[in-house]
């Protein structure tokens, strides 16, 4: 058991800590501003350009094939300065690498993950959120190409993607697990209707819905075989519950120097329980870091698609909750009289990360049933 | 970096889990098998882990804080009724101090558990606890004499008796005007070693949290499997499964957050140590306190039985939790080191 930085992640650190100074664009709170969400592609590519992103993914797909621990230690310093977070797409690399042939990886991989192409993923319907397995979209064949109609929704990033991480039904014969496919579907196509939706924090560029009408995609995109769709979307999803995947400890790490730095500028104008809240605030979000320093380093015995993603995101969700909570006990009235109060929006912001990438009631009978092995009845 | 054992590490974790599952008590009738308590305390003598913070060769400890937090960690999860971390403290602190510790040394406590007991004269003058120390016969507990800035370990004897909340620990009061003697040899301690040893102390009693609340979920968890209710096993039911999923997770985040600690006592300097054990602590005892409530539930009308283990681990949390300063005695500290927060605010 060793914390230390070895020779060559040290140097690695401290070639980010000089390139952050030099390039934090200080964008507000992602989960506060649009104007975060609309300059993420940015951030994105001089982050990759500058080879601090892709850090433990192939070099085939320009990524840097460095032990996964690199990531934490970039995360560790976009806190420290407090810059954004690394994009959070990880998750769409680890499903793509697991279940697609490597001609489809070429093709995709690398505008993945230089951030030259914006990706989006189409799980969810307005009728099959928790049970993702129940939804309706199809794909039928067409000649040499799949046409899409159905409506899905939540979608991160629809407004400015050139993919679709497509989940669609193509055969309604067999059990509904069965009959699932993926595929990577242009967006920029007559066909498909994209419509922002507005969080209940007023934000408007973080996700929409997504109409397909007559949407066609090549055959050749299909992601994997026909019909493991649902063996795809259970592997991403597995990793977009991992805080070590997504990246978010670097924007709770933010929040609570922000909620910080308020108290010291005064702290007796703060109750007890104000302060009491930033501090576990912090010990939260130290826990986070931690753990994600554990989870990166079990990773150095291979990769792992199985169901321990659940426990990270429960405690992930309880992290941004307590920081959310924070904020706006701190905010006091504040929060109430502007409604454009930035702890009020991070507060309202943070009642999300219980529900997205699966519900933590959906996790809790992930972890029950899968890990405890408690019976089912 | 690379938060995995080493491979010796790993076979330390398997040798400690396998003599407390042995050697520990299964049910609350073993309490009483002295037979078993004296070969479990002469196991765990014989395995050299009490002398492991005792000064080796090149002037550091003989083992690292992450040895003896996987002891700490293994002891707990087993509820094992044999002193560990009071001795083991004992001796850490004479280390820094310059002298071994003596046979059945521990510290001694003022009465908020937070720290060691301060003495100014020839005698003690307030209460003094000597925390999981030999349940019975005479020890000692090493208390401290400030001397300017600095402080001098001296040492008093214990012999009263009293069972704590804790059944598999012992807390012996050593009352006022009680002779308090020299440690012959010893170097005064400075703050920061104080600093240093407390935070070993966090590391250590957060690491036996995190071991009691794996444990204490695992004898949950085969309950919920085998009691059955309306026909069906309990864990079958959504309200149970999901009882126990969340406490699964906090001993996960309490875990991820303990081992930093006990890694940072002999790499960082003593603030920094200190810090990751508070973080540590406030996680835990939290966590620990919400794991342990958790099992008494699921384990219904039985879990509030005296028969039931359930209330040994329960009660051991509270005295891991008190000791070196429970989750709101860390938060009033970070208040103090993060958020400039000074004495007397309230």
């Amino acid at each position: 058991m060793d914390f230390r930085d070895s020779t060559a992640e040290a140097e690695f650190r401290a070639r980010l800590r000089a390139w952050i100074a030099d390039n934090n664009p200080g964008l507000p709170v992602s989960s506060t501003d649009d104007e975060y969400w609309a300059r993420q592609a940015e951030w994105h590519t001089a982050l990759y350009d500058a080879g601090f992103f892709g850090l433990s993914w192939p070099t085939r797909f320009g990524g840097q094939a460095l032990p996964s621990v690199f990531d934490v230690i970039l995360d560790e310093e976009l806190a420290a300065a407090s810059a954004p977070p690394r994009p959070s797409l990880g998750y769409l690399v680890q499903g793509i690498t697991t279940h697609a042939s490597e001609a489809v990886q070429q093709r995709f991989l690398p505008g993945l993950i230089s951030g030259r192409e914006r990706w989006c993923q189409g799980f969810s319907e307005p009728d099959a959120g928790s049970d993702l397995a129940a939804l309706r979209t199809t794909a039928v064949r067409d000649g040499d190409d799949y046409v899409i109609d159905g409506h899905k929704i939540w979608t991160s990033y629809s407004d400015v993607a050139d993919w679709c991480f497509l989940l669609a039904r193509t055969d309604p014969a067999v059990p509904k697990h069965k009959g699932l496919s993926a595929f990577a579907v242009p967006m920029h196509q007559r066909g498909i209707e994209q419509r922002p939706l507005r969080m209940i924090n007023g934000i408007t560029k973080e996700f929409g819905q997504v109409i397909f009408d007559g949407a066609r995609v090549p055959a050749e995109n299909m992601l994997g075989a026909p019909g493991e769709g649902w063996r795809i979307a259970m592997t991403i999803v597995s990793h977009e519950r991992e805080p070590g995947e997504v990246g978010y400890v670097a924007r709770y790490a933010k929040t609570v120097k922000d909620l910080e730095k308020t108290v010291r500028a005064n702290p007796a104008a703060f109750r007890n329980d104000q302060r009491d809240g930033v501090a576990w605030a912090y010990v939260q979000a130290e826990m986070l870091r931690l753990h994600v320093r554990r989870r990166l380093s079990e990773r150095l015995d291979g990769p792992d698609h199985g169901p321990g993603g659940s426990i990270d995101k429960l405690l992930m969700t309880w992290v941004e909750q307590s920081v959310g909570t924070a904020a706006l006990d701190l905010a006091g009235s504040g929060a109430v009289i502007d409604g454009e109060d930035v702890a009020l929006k991070i507060y309202l912001y943070s009642r999300a990360q219980s529900v997205m990438g699966g519900t933590s009631q959906i996790q809790k009978n992930i972890i029950a049933t899968r890990i405890l092995g408690l019976p089912t009845a | 970096m690379d938060t995995r054992d080493t491979p010796e590490q790993a076979e330390l974790r398997r040798t400690a889990r396998q003599l407390a599952r042995e050697l520990g008590p299964r049910t609350v009738v073993d309490f009483d098998d002295a037979k078993r308590a004296r070969r479990l305390a002469d196991a765990v003598r014989d395995a050299g882990w009490l002398e492991l913070r005792q000064q080796g060769d090149d002037g550091g400890p003989l083992a690292s804080g992450v040895e003896a937090a996987i002891i700490a960690d293994a002891l707990g999860e087993a509820v094992v009724d044999v002193a560990f971390t009071g001795p083991v403290l004992a001796a850490d602190l004479a280390r820094r101090a310059g002298v071994h510790a003596v046979d059945g040394a521990v510290v001694g406590f003022a009465p908020d558990l937070i720290g060691p007991a301060r003495v100014s004269g020839r005698t003690t003058t307030n209460a003094v606890h000597a925390v999981d120390c030999a349940a019975q016969g005479p020890a000692i507990a090493y208390v401290l004499a400030p001397e300017g800035d600095r402080y001098r370990i001296v040492q008093v004897p214990v012999d009263g008796a009293r069972e704590g909340a804790d059944l598999t620990r012992t807390i012996r009061p050593i009352p006022a005007g009680v002779p308090v003697s020299e440690v012959a040899g010893s170097r005064l301690l400075t703050r920061r070693d104080l600093e240093a040893w407390a935070a070993f102390g966090l590391a250590l009693t957060s690491a036996d949290l995190v071991g009691l609340m794996r444990g204490v979920i695992d004898l949950t968890v085969a309950y919920a499997q085998e009691r059955r209710q309306y026909g069906v096993a309990i864990g079958t039911f959504q309200a149970v499964q999901h009882l126990l999923a969340e406490a699964r997770c906090l001993m996960e985040g309490a875990l991820s957050a303990a081992l930093y600690p006990a890694w940072a006592v002999d790499a960082l300097d003593a603030d920094d140590a200190r810090m990751a054990g508070r973080v540590a602590k406030a996680y835990c005892a939290r966590a620990a306190r919400t794991v342990c409530e958790t099992a008494v539930q699921v384990h219904g009308g039985m879990g509030n039985t005296w028969e039931c283990m359930v209330h040994v681990y329960l009660r051991r949390a509270l005295l891991s939790s008190r000791w070196f300063g429970d989750d709101g005695e860390q938060l009033r500290e970070l208040q103090r080191s993060r958020l400039g927060v000074a004495d007397g605010l309230s």
